[in-house]
């Protein structure tokens, strides 16, 4: 009897907490700017892959102004666009462009996305230490990750089984790899992961298997690389170097699976959201970027 | 005084019993209208026996026949696994153990329904999934038998408690008069106890798959989640939860791949729904006895 009650108290006082914080998510943001362009609140929202590098510029940010209050929170780079949609942030974090369909959504709910990009992610693909492979050209990675190459042999390595390793379709790095990689940038190409591929939920756990498994392939941001696991090193084609995933690589370009961090505001930024992403393009913000393992963005393209 | 008291109180009641069928019902119309949006789109028979989900291409791809494979695989293997040793325990339990052992078994039984299933599929992520690997020579660990043995875990409880109910509730007098036949205490067991409580065994069978087959966490963390129709158990599978929470956040609000989700959970509420009935109908026979 005690226990249903406790139970019922546990369930009731989650749902009051569901709704309360929805309600305070629809007022913060927008609605309540008085005062100076520093003091109000900011919810920002998206990308897992980018909540670190969210976070630290919130705490740096918010070192600067201590009357500003910035959450960020991550769900993966299509909650960021929803919320966005649905006007419950203020800026989204994304790791993927906007899809046409999403931006016709949000113009029906009168949300007009406008994208800043405001760092760029090499995405690593990812061997056991003890795997004798280490270079793969983007086509032998497109047929692994298709399921037409499925022994490591055919690609210079032992005769074993390739285990495919991918992110959950959450993840905007699955989706950049799917149109990159696999499909090679054609928007009207059908490639697909073969739909034996294992979905791990984080880049954690990808890392993880990685690191148990010789015959395992995966691929996550930069960010994530340690002793445990060797990063392949990639080329456009054959006749191509082969380079490794780091940071120069990405600046100078020669590193050809490297996306963009985006975020998304709703119209032309103003106030504490302009401040914000002001903050994050600075000297300060892209020394940051640096920080957490992910590329500035290059100064030219910065002013565009 | 006590009166009014009385009749607030009742009233209170009332309204907490009255509640929880509003809110079922409220959410079994809210599952059909999202869940039924989908069929607009594409026929039911396509949805369930399509055997690609690529729910995020354009035009997505939505069927879910290697979902259901890997959930009623992932559901077998723990029932085969979880039945027979959930159904001998309560037996121990019920009937040979000397009460102090009866009383470290019950704690236990409790102990493991207290772990949480995210625990559980951690565990399971880091110890069993290496051993699957090397037992079998696998090229991965993360197969349907992890999933169903970490199921079984996760089922045992339910399975034990409702079997040892079962049990106890057989009355005295056969027990007494199966010894006063000259049965010994084995043929006892067999020949009149376990089938005077197979409706409730079967019942408790009932709600420990009600519980494996509805079970997230642990099956998403330990199965690989590869949506493939599996021809065996040592294979990654997806099952129909997994794909439930780990696609949610992605979902456009109103896109086809949000209503397939619903119609995901609109299936397991049937599947779940038609395993309660069963249960209930086996314990209710035994009632009418």
């Amino acid at each position: 009897m005690y226990k249903k009650i406790f139970f019922m108290a546990i369930v009731f006082g989650m749902a009051l907490y569901a709704g309360c914080g929805r309600g305070s998510d629809n007022s913060g943001g927008f609605a309540s700017n008085p005062g100076s362009a520093f003091s109000g609140s900011l919810q920002v929202k998206g990308s897992d892959t980018m909540v670190n590098l969210g976070q630290a510029w919130a705490e740096a940010f918010m070192k600067k102004h201590p009357e500003a209050g910035i959450a960020v929170t991550g769900g993966g780079s299509g909650t960021g666009i929803s919320s966005l949609i649905s006007n419950t942030c203020d800026i989204c974090m994304s790791s993927r462009n906007i899809k046409e369909k999403e931006i016709s959504l949000a113009n029906q709910k009168g949300v007009s996305p406008q994208e800043i990009k405001v760092a760029m992610d090499g995405l690593a693909v990812i061997v056991h230490p003890k795997n004798p492979v280490t270079n793969l050209t983007i086509d032998q990675l497109a047929g692994i990750f298709t399921g037409r190459i499925t022994n490591w042999k055919d690609v210079g390595g032992n005769n074993a089984a390739i285990v495919v390793l991918s992110r959950e379709v959450n993840s905007g790095t699955h989706v950049y790899f799917k149109e990159h990689v696999l499909r090679k940038g054609d928007p009207n190409s059908k490639e697909e992961f073969e739909p034996g591929a294992l979905l791990l939920s984080s880049s954690q756990a990808i890392a993880d298997e990685i690191a148990g498994n010789q015959n395992a392939i995966g691929y996550y941001g930069m960010g994530y690389i340690s002793e445990k696991q060797k990063p392949v090193h990639v080329s456009k084609d054959e006749k191509s170097e082969y380079v490794a995933p780091a940071i120069e690589n990405v600046i100078n370009g020669k590193y050809p699976i490297s996306r963009p961090l985006l975020l998304y505001v709703n119209g032309q930024p103003g106030g504490l959201v302009k401040e914000f992403i002001d903050f994050a393009l600075s000297k300060e913000g892209q020394d940051i970027v640096l920080k957490t393992d992910f590329v500035p963005v290059l100064p030219n393209e910065e002013k565009k | 005084m006590r009166k009014i008291k009385e009749f607030i109180i009742e009233k209170l009641i009332l309204l907490c019993g009255v509640a929880s069928i509003i809110f079922v019902v409220l959410i079994l119309l809210f599952l059909l209208n999202e869940g039924l949006s989908l069929f607009k789109d594409i026929g039911p028979y396509e949805f369930v026996s399509g055997k690609k989900w690529y729910p995020i291409s354009e035009p997505p791809q939505l069927g879910i026949l290697p979902l259901i494979c890997g959930s009623l695989l992932v559901t077998l293997g723990a029932a085969i696994i979880s039945i027979p040793i959930g159904v001998a325990c309560a037996v121990y339990i019920a009937e040979v153990a000397p009460s102090w052992i009866k009383d470290i078994l019950k704690a236990g039984i409790e102990l493991l329904a207290a772990i949480p299933s995210v625990v559980l599929g951690f565990i399971g992520m880091v110890t069993l999934s290496p051993l699957i690997k090397s037992v079998f020579n696998l090229p991965t660990g993360l197969t349907a038998l992890s999933g169903s043995i970490m199921l079984a875990f996760m089922a045992m409880p339910t399975i034990v408690s409702i079997a040892e109910d079962a049990l106890y509730a057989v009355p005295k007098s056969y027990k007494e008069g199966a010894f006063a036949l000259g049965a010994t205490h084995w043929q006892t067991i067999w020949r009149v106890i376990l089938p005077a409580a197979s409706p409730g065994i079967l019942a408790a069978v009932m709600l420990g798959i009600g519980r494996v087959i509805g079970e997230t966490m642990a099956v998403m963390m330990i199965t690989g989640n590869a949506a493939k129709i599996p021809d065996g158990f040592l294979q990654p599978v997806r099952t129909l939860t997994a794909t439930i929470a780990a696609e949610m956040g992605e979902a456009v609000v109103g896109s086809e791949h949000y209503f397939a989700l619903f119609a995901i959970g609109l299936i397991l509420f049937i599947i779940s729904f038609i395993i309660n009935l069963t249960a209930d109908l086996f314990l209710h026979r035994k009632e009418r006895r």
